[in-house]
């Protein structure tokens, strides 16, 4: 598994590339992994606001339906268009071209809640036991 | 091991239907019309009529039979072997039911004949209705809806207009994380916000947990009693109250009855309402086996809310009342799946309330029979006695790269059908068994030893484990690309 040390995660297995007031969110290697082969991904359109800690979307995976949880609050600014069409990207990239959306975020403080990428390994570790 | 169930048979292949017969075969020959048929376009606008039907399949009686037979030999059912799917409560079904849902008087009726010329079945589902009642400790019953779902929409209307009645505006249901997922989308239909609670470390629900939450704006909580975990919730009266106190409702979804049955009535455990599966806890069949049958219990001071018409006994006569002007309205046509009301009813009566009873106690000894026997194989997340069913995980099969997907493929190879698995959501890859009364101590000892040789298996020789299944027809289906493309209708080439 693997989690880029220059992002941010939250406890429900985001990740968040912070650039400025710009947050691009996508789901973690681990997340991915758990879920297994994601055939339905629903996002958000440009413009809907986003609150910390409650859900954006949605992903749904061969085994399971979940929720996608928003890192910070803020804006849509943009949304991964093609994903939809391409939900294999979340399983092949999901750091990369498996990427959903970008916050304008409102409240830069809030990243304060978030896991840097060795304590959210450490909170994998403990939610597998 | 004793020689194991699953083998492969005699198995045909079978093209489709559009793929066989001739043009001008057909099954069947009807008698001359014996009255003028008008053109069809002096019935229908000209633009619905269909000059041809492209591709009908055009077949003899022998060939629809043996097509039908040959695919049915292919799949799997509870007549065949057990069925140990968590949270659905594969029970066998006693064929006596099919005997009363057959007796012409039901089985003909029609729907819409006058109250007068159906007493018979108007009395039978007014006693049914009684004894759901007697069975959950609730005061009066619909049994309109069509299935588990649909009651959990019919109860959360009822809670609605209940508080919409008291002048009271709610506007949250909280939902525990171990829910079935129809709940939480039962509450959203309705125009709630779900606000999921985090189930306790023991595996069930903590009082506290749900008073954090409660606040005036909550219409109810919606519980699964024993929960999905196969647990009982054992603070759900102290739950109750601290819901109450708030002015909310508690619904109960009632999938796992079947633990409870003679034993504990939902009703005392503080619940407003309550759905029953009948094709779970009373024996109606399940799935491609027939529709299923969803009612709902509930208290006095929701009664007024049931959905119309409602069933009532005037002196020795019944009739279908439609004069409830609080009334949710109508959730489905006539009286509900009424072929499925026969064949529980039936169930009912066949055991009695000793009966039910034993069903009960005989369903939760033969769960935990399963967990002790296999605890020492499969990872256990919560170690307690537990209800109707367990929960198992693959953590000690995946450190050899044997996943819950593979386990439950390799079952089939066994004559057994897999068991639920990635649900609970809130147990990592979970296997969930739930094996019911209806299995002999031979036949639970079998899926055991079935169990435990995957168990073996999975360290010694993981690929037999990785490849299964090997006996059925069709091994894995790429079920990534039948979600991701479907092809939802056949074309020709």
């Amino acid at each position: 598994m693997h989690y880029p040390p220059e992002l941010k995660y939250t406890t429900e297995h985001e990740w968040a590339r912070v650039q400025g007031n710009r947050v691009t969110v996508g789901i973690t290697d681990y997340a991915q992994d758990a879920l297994g082969d994601v055939v339905y991904v629903e996002l958000p359109q440009p413009g809907a606001r986003v609150i910390q800690g409650q859900p954006f979307g949605v992903v749904e995976s061969v085994k399971s339906v979940s929720d996608l949880f928003a890192p910070v609050s803020g804006t849509v600014t943009e949304v991964n268009t093609p994903l939809p069409n391409n939900p294999d990207l979340i399983n092949r990239e999901p750091y990369g071209q498996g990427w959903m959306i970008v916050v304008e975020m409102e409240d830069p403080s809030q990243l304060g809640h978030l896991f840097t990428a060795q304590q959210y390994e450490r909170h994998v570790q403990e939610f597998q036991g | 091991m004793a020689e194991p169930l699953g083998t492969t048979g005699l198995i045909f292949n079978e093209p489709l239907l559009f793929e066989q017969g001739a043009p001008g075969r057909r099954g069947y020959s009807l008698p001359a019309c014996d009255v003028e048929a008008p053109p069809l376009d002096q019935l229908l606008p000209s633009h619905l009529v269909r000059k041809e039907i492209e591709d009908f399949p055009e077949v003899s009686e022998v060939e629809v039979v043996r097509h039908f037979t040959r695919m049915s030999q292919w799949n799997f059912a509870i007549d065949v072997g057990p069925y140990p799917l968590g949270s659905c409560t594969m029970k066998y079904n006693p064929k006596v039911n099919e005997e009363a849902a057959r007796i012409p008087g039901f089985a003909l009726a029609h729907p819409g004949q006058p109250d007068a010329l159906s007493q018979g079945a108007l009395r039978l589902m007014h006693e049914l209705e009684r004894f759901l009642a007697d069975i959950s400790g609730m005061d009066a019953v619909t049994l309109q809806p069509a299935a588990g779902a649909h009651g959990e929409l019919a109860g959360m209307l009822m809670i609605r207009a209940y508080h919409i009645a008291s002048d009271s505006v709610r506007t949250k249901v909280l939902v525990p994380d171990t829910a079935h997922g129809t709940n939480p989308a039962s509450a959203a239909l309705c125009g709630y916000k779900v606000v999921p609670i985090p189930t306790g470390e023991r595996g069930y629900l903590r009082a506290e947990r749900v008073a954090s939450l409660v606040d005036d704006e909550v219409a109810a909580i919606m519980v699964t009693n024993p929960n999905t975990l196969g647990l009982f919730e054992e603070e759900i009266g102290e739950i109750a109250q601290v819901v109450h106190a708030r002015g909310g409702l508690v619904y109960c979804d009632g999938a796992n009855l079947n633990a409870l049955l003679g034993i504990a009535r939902p009703r005392s455990m503080g619940i407003d309402v309550l759905h029953f599966n009948l094709h779970k806890t009373f024996s109606t069949p399940h799935g491609g086996g027939g529709p299923g049958a969803g009612p709902v219990g509930v208290t006095r001071a929701l009664a007024a809310f049931l959905p119309v018409p409602v069933i009532v006994k005037e002196g020795e006569r019944f009739r279908q009342d439609y004069d409830r002007p609080r009334s949710i309205g109508r959730l489905r046509a006539f009286c509900g799946n009424f072929g499925m009301l026969v064949r529980a009813y039936s169930y009912i009566l066949a055991y009695g309330p000793a009966g039910l009873r034993e069903v009960a106690e005989t369903a939760v000894l033969n769960a935990n029979y399963l967990k002790e026997r296999l605890k020492p194989y499969y990872h256990l997340p919560y170690d307690r006695p537990c209800m109707h069913e367990c929960v198992f995980t693959d953590r000690r099969q995946g450190q050899h790269g044997v996943h819950t997907l593979d386990i439950a493929k390799r079952l089939m190879d066994f004559g057994i059908h897999p068991p639920t698995i990635y649900f609970p959501l809130v147990v990592q890859a979970a296997l969930m068994i739930e094996p019911t009364e209806t299995e002999s101590r031979e036949e639970l000892d079998r899926i055991v030893e079935a169990f435990i040789r995957i168990a073996r298996e999975a360290e010694v020789e993981p690929a037999t484990v990785l490849e299964a299944p090997h006996h059925p027809k069709l091994s894995r289906l790429d079920e990534v690309r039948a979600a991701r493309q479907p092809r939802l209708r056949w074309r020709r080439g």
